[in-house]
């Protein structure tokens, strides 16, 4: 049940943090932790690649509503790459496609 | 109707045995779509963070219980913790999701999503603790899907 967290630069100014496997209250901190990191390191264009995410619940969504708000503060801004059904899902129950830009690939991200 | 039971210690690590547990018995023996799956699988979760955080609060190492029930026409899980208990009616609401003001809410996301996600979602508070019941409806599965199709075949070899 690890958490794979890995980050890779993209085109300027980006960086992409592709995520893999379940984030849960058990594995979220880890997340948290990353998007903190990252904005420390000054990377304030953040795309958070949900791919490779098996499993996404509420302490999940908390984290990245978090990182969003960090990125924001910092002039900045986090999107997210998915195009699976059951983690899009939760993101449409809980109005969170309102507050993130979701797009189908990394491309679509940095061309947006 | 058959019944069983799971007891974990109140701690994160655990709830993806429990996630694990329940989805693979509602694949292999509940009528459903596969997605409904996925949708029982995140309200069990959600629930068991929820009573896990619930003992955190009071310093319980109280094992929270994750009662499955399997009756004909519906799947039935109950988690039941020994916290402090709460009022889902009375959980604050969020900003609207287009008030910037949003972003200050990380919490609260997982009684909504229960609620929505399955057919039936109770809390169901006590002197001891709370039971959240969650329910999903549909048969076993004894026929629709190819796979028990094919078994139904074999079977009828054999007899």
């Amino acid at each position: 049940m690890e958490l794979g967290l890995e980050v890779a630069e993209g085109p300027a100014p980006y960086t992409v943090l592709a995520v893999k496997g379940e984030v849960d209250v058990y594995t979220a901190p880890r997340l948290r932790e990353k998007l903190v990191e990252l904005v420390s390191q000054g990377k304030h264009q953040i795309i958070v690649d949900l791919e490779g995410v098996d499993f996404l619940d509420s302490t999940g969504l908390g984290v990245l509503v978090g990182g969003l708000k960090r990125l924001r503060s910092n002039d900045g801004d986090l999107s997210l790459v998915c195009t699976q059904s059951r983690i899009l899902k939760v993101f449409e129950i809980t109005g969170l496609t309102k507050v993130f830009s979701i797009y189908d690939s990394v491309d679509g991200a940095t061309a947006g | 109707m058959d019944q069983f039971e799971l007891q974990i210690p109140p701690r994160p690590e655990y709830i993806a045995i429990v996630r694990l547990v329940v989805s693979s018995l509602a694949l292999a023996r509940r009528a459903v779509a596969e997605e409904r799956i996925d949708d029982l699988k995140l309200a069990v979760s959600e629930a068991c963070t929820n009573a896990i955080e619930a003992h955190a609060s009071i310093q319980s190492r109280a094992p929270v219980i994750i009662r499955v029930t399997e009756a004909q026409e519906r799947l039935e899980v109950e988690i039941a913790d020994r916290g402090p208990g709460f009022l889902p009616d009375a959980l604050p609401s969020h900003p609207p999701v287009t008030d910037p003001a949003r972003l200050n809410f990380e919490r609260g996301l997982g009684i909504p999503l229960i609620k929505t996600l399955v057919d039936a979602a109770e809390f169901l508070p006590s002197d001891t603790g709370t039971t959240v019941r969650i329910t999903l409806y549909g048969g076993p599965s004894d026929g629709g899907d190819e796979t028990s199709e094919i078994l139904r075949a074999v079977l009828a070899d054999e007899g």
